[in-house]
C-alpha cells in the first residue's frame, strides 16, 4: 500500500511541475525576444503540457480524478510542484536559466525513470525523454551562446543564475516516501538525481563565462513538494481556471 | 491568420513609368503564362515595392494577431483547449517568421520591417485593433477570422511571386487546422449551457463588424486594383472574397443557432449576399491608429522588442548579415 502512496506522490510532483512550467513558458507566446525564441518556448510549453497530461493520466489509472479535474480543480496547497516553476517569467534571462536548470534535471529524471519498476511510468518516460532531449539541446545551446556573447548577456545570465539557484535546489526536495521509492526501484531518488544534475550543469556552465554559485552558500527553497507554495502559484491557478470555473460542468 | 490585400493600397505617386518597356513586357508575359517570379529574377521596382508592403503587412498581422488570442492561452478552459490554443498561436508566430523571410528575399530586413511596424509606418490587419474581452471572442477569431484569411490566402497562393506563394501554401495547411479547432470551440459554446450560448452570441455580435471589414473596402472605392490583379499580386477583389466568405459561413452560423447582427443580411435572387455596408469611415480611423486597441497592441510589441534587444544583440553573428539580392 505504501509503495502506491509513494508512486502517487512521485507522479503528482512531476505532473504538477510540468503543468505549471508549461503554463509559465506559454506566457512567452507573442512576446519573445525574437520570433524563433517565441516559437521555441511555445513549442516546449506544448510538450510540457502534454507531459503533464500523460502523467495525470497515469494517476487517473491509479484511481485519482481525471486530468482536467486534477489540473483545473485543485487549490495551490494541493499542488506538489517545486517553487522554481511557479515564479513569474521575469526577464528572458530568468526564463532561459530556469529552463536550463529545470530541463537538465528533468531529462536526467526521465532517463532514470525508463528503468522504473512501475512499467507504465517507464513506458511514458521513454517517450518523454525523446522530447526532453530537444528541450535540453535548446537550453544548453543558448546558455553557451549567451553566456559567452556580450558583457550584458553574461551579466544578465549570471544574475538569473544566482536568483534561480536556490529554487533549482528545491527541485530535489525529498519525498516522505523516499526510502520506499528507492528500495522498490521506482526511481533512483532525489539525492542521486541532484548529484548527476550538478555534474551536468557544472560542465555546461564551465564552457561559459558564468560562475556556478558555491554550494551551501544559498539555502534551497523547499516546501513545494509538501504543498507549501509561493503566492505566485495561487495567482497562476486563478488565471488558469478563470474560464473553466464559469461552469465546470459545461463542455468547453 | 490574416491574408493579403485588405489593407493594401497603392500610393498615388507609385508608377511604372521608368521601366524599360521591352523588359517589362517580357516580365508581364511570364506572369500571364502563370510562371512564378523568383528572388533573383528581374522585376519592376513597383512590383517589388508593393510585394514587400503586402508580405510585410501580412507578417505584422500574424504577430499582432497573436496578442489578442495569446492572452487566452493561460486561461483556456481545460486541457484540450489550452494545448490547442497554444499550438494555434504558436503557428501564427511561425507564419510571421515564414513571411518575414519571404519579404527579406525582396531586400528588406526583418529589423527594418519591425521598425516600420513599431513606428506606425507599416500597417497590419484592422481586426486586431478590437478587444477580446471573453474566451468566446477568441473562439470567434479562431474560426471566422481564420476562415476569412483562408479565403484570401488560397487566392493569393496562386499569385506570381514564388517565395510568397510557397509560404502561403504551407500557411493555408496550418490554417485549416485552426479552422477545425475554432469551429469545434464555437460549436461547443453555441450548443452548450445558456451562459455559454449567451457568451458566444455576444462575442459574435461584437466581431461581426470587424469581420465584414476584414476583406477591405468595397471594390468601387478601390482604384488601384487593376495593375495589382494584372501582376497577380492580388488574385481576388475585396468584394469577391467577402461574398465567398458569406457564402461559406453564414449558413454554418445559422445552422448552429446563432444570429447575425445585420437585419439586411440575405441572399438575393442572383445569388449575391446583401448586407449593411460597414462603416468605412470607422475602418479608416482604426487603420490609421485610432481604434480601441491600436496603442495597446503596438505598446506590447514595442515592449517585447525593447526587452529582447539584448538577446538579439548577443546572438548577432557578423557572417550571417543579410546580403542584398542581385535583381
Amino acid at each position: 500500500m505504501d509503495s502506491e502512496f509513494a508512486l502517487v506522490d512521485l507522479l503528482y510532483k512531476m505532473a504538477d511541475d510540468q503543468l505549471i512550467l508549461g503554463h509559465r513558458n506559454s506566457e512567452w507566446t507573442g512576446i519573445g525576444p525574437l520570433l524563433e525564441e517565441d516559437i521555441a518556448f511555445s513549442s516546449m510549453a506544448q510538450d510540457k503540457l502534454g507531459h503533464s497530461l500523460a502523467l495525470y493520466q497515469l494517476l487517473h489509472e491509479l484511481g485519482e480524478a481525471d486530468p482536467d479535474t486534477l489540473a483545473f480543480m485543485r487549490n495551490a496547497n494541493q499542488f506538489h510542484c517545486c517553487h522554481l516553476v511557479e515564479l513569474p517569467i521575469g526577464d528572458y534571462a530568468f526564463s532561459l536559466m530556469r529552463h536550463f536548470l529545470f530541463d537538465n534535471a528533468e531529462l536526467l529524471r526521465f532517463e532514470a525513470l525508463t528503468q522504473s519498476t512501475y512499467e507504465p511510468l517507464a513506458k511514458v518516460a521513454v517517450k518523454l525523454k525523446s522530447e526532453l532531449k530537444y528541450h535540453v539541446l535548446h537550453a544548453n545551446t543558448l546558455i553557451r551562446q549567451l553566456g559567452t556573447a556580450t558583457p550584458e548577456s553574461t551579466e544578465r545570465l549570471q544574475k538569473a543564475l544566482e536568483e534561480a539557484w536556490p529554487y533549482a535546489l528545491g527541485i530535489f526536495e525529498e519525498s516522505i516516501y523516499e526510502e520506499q521509492i528507492i528500495s522498490s526501484k521506482l526511481f533512483i531518488g532525489e539525492v542521486k538525481l541532484k548529484q548527476d544534475w550538478l555534474a551536468k550543469i557544472e560542465t555546461i556552465l564551465g564552457q561559459t563565462n558564468l560562475k556556478v554559485p558555491i554550494p551551501n552558500t544559498l539555502t534551497p527553497a523547499l516546501g513545494g513538494r509538501m504543498g507549501q507554495h509561493t503566492p505566485y502559484l495561487q495567482a497562476l491557478l486563478n488565471e488558469m481556471t478563470e474560464v473553466y470555473n464559469i461552469d465546470p460542468n459545461a463542455e468547453w | 491568420m490574416y491574408g493579403g490585400g485588405s489593407i493594401f493600397e497603392v500610393k498615388p505617386g507609385d508608377t511604372i513609368l521608368n521601366e524599360d518597356p521591352i523588359i517589362l513586357a517580357a516580365f508581364e508575359a511570364r506572369i500571364a503564362r502563370g510562371e512564378k517570379i523568383e528572388p533573383m529574377d528581374w522585376m519592376p521596382a513597383l512590383y517589388r515595392k508593393q510585394l514587400i508592403r503586402m508580405i510585410e503587412q501580412h507578417a505584422h498581422s500574424e504577430i499582432i494577431g497573436a496578442l489578442p488570442e495569446g492572452a487566452w492561452i493561460t486561461r483556456a478552459p481545460g486541457y484540450k483547449r489550452k494545448m490547442a490554443q497554444l499550438a494555434k498561436v504558436q503557428d501564427e508566430v511561425g507564419h510571421a517568421q515564414l513571411l518575414y523571410s519571404a519579404a527579406e528575399t525582396l531586400g528588406k530586413t526583418r529589423e527594418e520591417m519591425m521598425n516600420d511596424l513599431l513606428s506606425g509606418k507599416s500597417k497590419y490587419s484592422n481586426v486586431f485593433n478590437y478587444p477580446t474581452p471573453t474566451w468566446a471572442d477568441s473562439t470567434v477569431i479562431s474560426w471566422l477570422i481564420d476562415a476569412g484569411a483562408i479565403v484570401n490566402q488560397l487566392a493569393n497562393a496562386k499569385g506570381s511571386y514564388g517565395p510568397y506563394c510557397r509560404a502561403l501554401e504551407r500557411i493555408c495547411v496550418e490554417e485549416s487546422f485552426h479552422l477545425k479547432y475554432g469551429h469545434d470551440a464555437v460549436v461547443h459554446l453555441a450548443t452548450g449551457t445558456p451562459k455559454q450560448r449567451q457568451m458566444i452570441q455576444e462575442a459574435l455580435n461584437r466581431w461581426w463588424k470587424p469581420i465584414m471589414m476584414f476583406f477591405g473596402p468595397p471594390d468601387k472605392i478601390s482604384v488601384h486594383t487593376e495593375i495589382l490583379m494584372k501582376w497577380k499580386l492580388k488574385m481576388a477583389t475585396n468584394d469577391e472574397c467577402r461574398q465567398q466568405f458569406l457564402d461559406m459561413y453564414v449558413p454554418k452560423l445559422w445552422e448552429i443557432g446563432l444570429t447575425l447582427p445585420d437585419p439586411k443580411l440575405s441572399k438575393n435572387e442572383t445569388g449575391t449576399w446583401e448586407y449593411t455596408e460597414p462603416d468605412w469611415e470607422e475602418f479608416k480611423q482604426v487603420i490609421n491608429g485610432n481604434g480601441p486597441c491600436n496603442a495597446e497592441r503596438l505598446a506590447v510589441r514595442r515592449t517585447a522588442e525593447e526587452k529582447g534587444a539584448w538577446v538579439r544583440q548577443a546572438l548577432l553573428r557578423p557572417e550571417a548579415r543579410y546580403v542584398q539580392p542581385l535583381a
